[in-house]
């Protein structure tokens, strides 16, 4: 028993409000359960950003095609981390794949995840990325990558015209598979959620669709602060046509995500079922802050103004920049905290409906701050190897660069 | 295959059709017969029901006491098979609820009684129900429905996800902090396939708590389910709990 833990539990009893039933003390889902909504998020969104240049053909998002492939995968790598660390028997967590209980969504989100990161993401990266890997393969002079790349080539090496014409037609039917599929993914997290009846705070068809939206919007902001870090890293001009146009797309994401969270919240007003009371005591008392100010505020209506602003005014690229990345960065805050509202909020009152728990966040444990910072931070140092690995720059940018 | 016609395939796919239609248009007359459902005790031989008498229970909490010692439940304040709330309705509207260590402390006397209009205790525990959400979320199937309708968790076989927690309406279960899977009410399923009452009916001294096989016309809970008023907790979740309660006010949630 981990007296520490325990410990914090006889604490929190003094700090329960009203009735919570006994059992409901303590919070089942820890931080980093709200982590994995939003890396889930993050894949999902960055992907659709890929596969507006794929398959709707805007060609002007071009320079940000393949980062968004490499990004999806990269935080694709480490989405399972964090329910598999918080599971009390992670050793046991491959059940979920070898004896699934096909009645439960989380059973059904490992193969959605499978099918997700096998089939679409990993073929259509190495679609795309086919003909530089054999070029790679046989031009590069540091041995171990040569013999990477080799490896990566699968053993064809065929870079007629005609077989890369048929990789890339390959690749595009990928990409509109990937599209629905990647909504799949995160449609499904929300539906983990959603579909839990016992908590009014998550029960709501509303649910997945609000993950998905939110998802784009997250996912395209992350792309797009990248895309700008690393052309200021790599000292290349942005392109400015395609950042606009990023501005456009996630401003789109962020008002359709808001207008749903809205409408779910005037529903709960409207309709003020048995649970009211206690959910607007929740958003009025402990979820101000996380809801309220950083979500709502500083996460939503700030970036739609500026974004906003930016499609109505006509501004000088250096502020135009500026906007993009500030509404990016308050975005990505105002999702992550939607993530923790509904996630700690969810479990902040008792299914007593009568009274709310507390919720101490570790720093070290397992489960604390500590863990969810490095499993926020790992996907970018994987992102960082794709991105030495396999340079999706173009050519010219990347002799310019050199 | 070969001879089979573009007009032939239009027929038959028409007269599927029809068959269909007709079905859909002569069905919603007989849909009322589907809200009858045989309960699958009339099958199914034992099936464990379980009662609880609002009206007679004093919150002695014998039984919450009964239960960790007999299923090695943790005895820190948070983690209960079994336990005992205190409502105390004023006439004011307020309702004040209270369980102390799930009742093993004791109840402190209501503050300014002058106001109290009535007051009772509530028994809870798992609901052992038909339709349980918590085996429906199991993502590997560790908790399950036994035949004899009982809800069980696989000790070995939990990944400990904590999803069932999440999912049952009554706050039933919790996570065992020394095993790391998910812990819940077993009905005392050791001692029941012994013929042995649970520890929580085997204590109770008002009788308060009942337990027995409602595949068994003549058992007691069988005639207590037949004869007396009964209400289940959170019916609109549908989760048809096989746990019932006799003399249930309104404000129990």
């Amino acid at each position: 028993m981990d007296l520490a833990y325990i410990e914090t539990l006889r604490e929190a009893l003094h700090k329960v409000s009203g009735y919570i039933y006994p059992n409901d003390l303590e919070l089942q889902w820890s931080v980093l359960i709200v982590l994995y909504p939003y890396i889930t998020g993050l894949v999902a969104g960055a992907f659709v950003l890929a596969s507006l240049e794929r398959v709707f053909d805007v060609k002007v998002l071009k320079p940000t095609y393949r980062l968004s492939l490499l990004v999806a995968l990269a935080f694709l790598l480490v989405a399972p981390l964090p329910l598999n660390v918080h599971l009390g028997h992670p050793e046991r967590g491959i059940e979920i794949f070898l004896t699934p209980h096909t009645s439960s969504a989380m059973a059904m989100f490992g193969f959605v995840y499978l099918w997700y990161l096998m089939v679409v993401l990993l073929m259509e990266v190495w679609l795309d990325y086919r003909r530089e890997i054999v070029e790679w393969s046989r031009s590069e002079t540091f041995w171990p990558k040569r013999v990477f790349y080799k490896v990566l080539t699968l053993g064809v090496d065929n870079i007629s015209p005609r077989s890369l014409e048929i990789d890339d037609k390959l690749g595009r039917i990928l990409t509109v598979v990937g599209l629905p599929s990647a909504l799949l993914l995160h449609g499904y997290v929300g539906f983990i959620f959603g579909s839990i009846k016992a908590n009014p705070w998550w029960s709501t068809p509303l649910m997945p669709v609000i993950f998905i939206f939110s998802a784009m919007a997250s996912g395209i902001a992350g792309v797009m602060l990248i895309y700008m870090f690393m052309c200021w890293v790599r000292k290349v001009r942005i392109d400015m046509p395609c950042l606009d146009t990023i501005g456009k797309f996630l401003l789109t994401a962020i008002i359709v995500a808001f207008s749903l969270e809205m409408l779910e919240m005037l529903q709960t007003v409207y309709e003020a079922e048995e649970h009211f009371d206690i959910i607007s005591l929740l958003v009025e008392g402990k979820l101000f802050v996380s809801m309220i100010l950083v979500q709502i505020v500083m996460g939503s209506l700030t970036p739609i103004a500026l974004l906003g602003v930016l499609q109505l005014a006509e501004l000088r690229e250096k502020t135009r920049k500026f906007i993009c990345a500030l509404s990016g960065v308050l975005a990505l805050i105002g999702i992550l905290a939607m993530r923790w509202n509904v996630v700690i909020g969810g479990q902040f009152f008792s299914k007593s409906l009568r009274g709310f728990t507390t919720y101490k966040m570790e720093f070290a444990g397992r489960e604390g701050l500590l863990s969810a910072i490095i499993l926020g931070l790992l996907p970018l140092a994987i992102l960082a190897v794709l991105l030495y690995l396999l340079p999706p720059w173009p050519k010219e940018d990347q002799a310019k660069a050199s | 295959m070969k001879n089979f016609s573009r007009k032939q395939f239009l027929k038959t796919a028409a007269g599927a059709a029809l068959v269909m239609a007709a079905r859909a248009f002569s069905t919603p007359l007989s849909a009322a017969e589907k809200f009858f459902r045989e309960p699958p005790w009339k099958r199914k031989k034992p099936y464990w029901g379980y009662a609880v008498d609002v009206t007679k229970c004093i919150g002695c909490a014998r039984c919450v006491d009964a239960c960790k010692t007999e299923n090695d439940v943790p005895r820190e304040a948070f983690y209960f098979r079994t336990w005992v709330e205190r409502y105390i309705l004023r006439r004011s509207g307020e309702v004040n609820v209270d369980s102390p260590n799930g009742g093993l402390d004791g109840y402190l006397p209501p503050s300014d009684p002058g106001t109290v209009t009535k007051s009772f205790f509530v028994p809870k525990m798992c609901n052992h129900c038909e339709n349980p959400p918590c085996v429906q979320v199991c993502p590997v199937g560790a908790t399950f429905k036994t035949e004899d309708g009982v809800i069980l968790v696989d000790r070995k076989y939990c990944i400990g996800c904590r999803y069932c927690i999440q999912a049952c309406p009554y706050g039933s279960r919790f996570f065992h902090p020394v095993l790391h899977v998910a812990d819940k009410c077993t009905l005392c399923y050791h001692r029941i396939k012994k013929g042995l009452k649970t520890a929580c009916v085997e204590v109770c001294p008002t009788g308060a708590r009942m337990f027995g096989d409602l595949s068994d016309p003549k058992s007691a809970i069988s005639k207590f389910y037949e004869t007396e008023t009964l209400q289940v907790l959170k019916a609109n979740m549908g989760a048809e709990p096989k746990l019932v309660y006799k003399g249930l006010d309104k404000e129990v949630r």
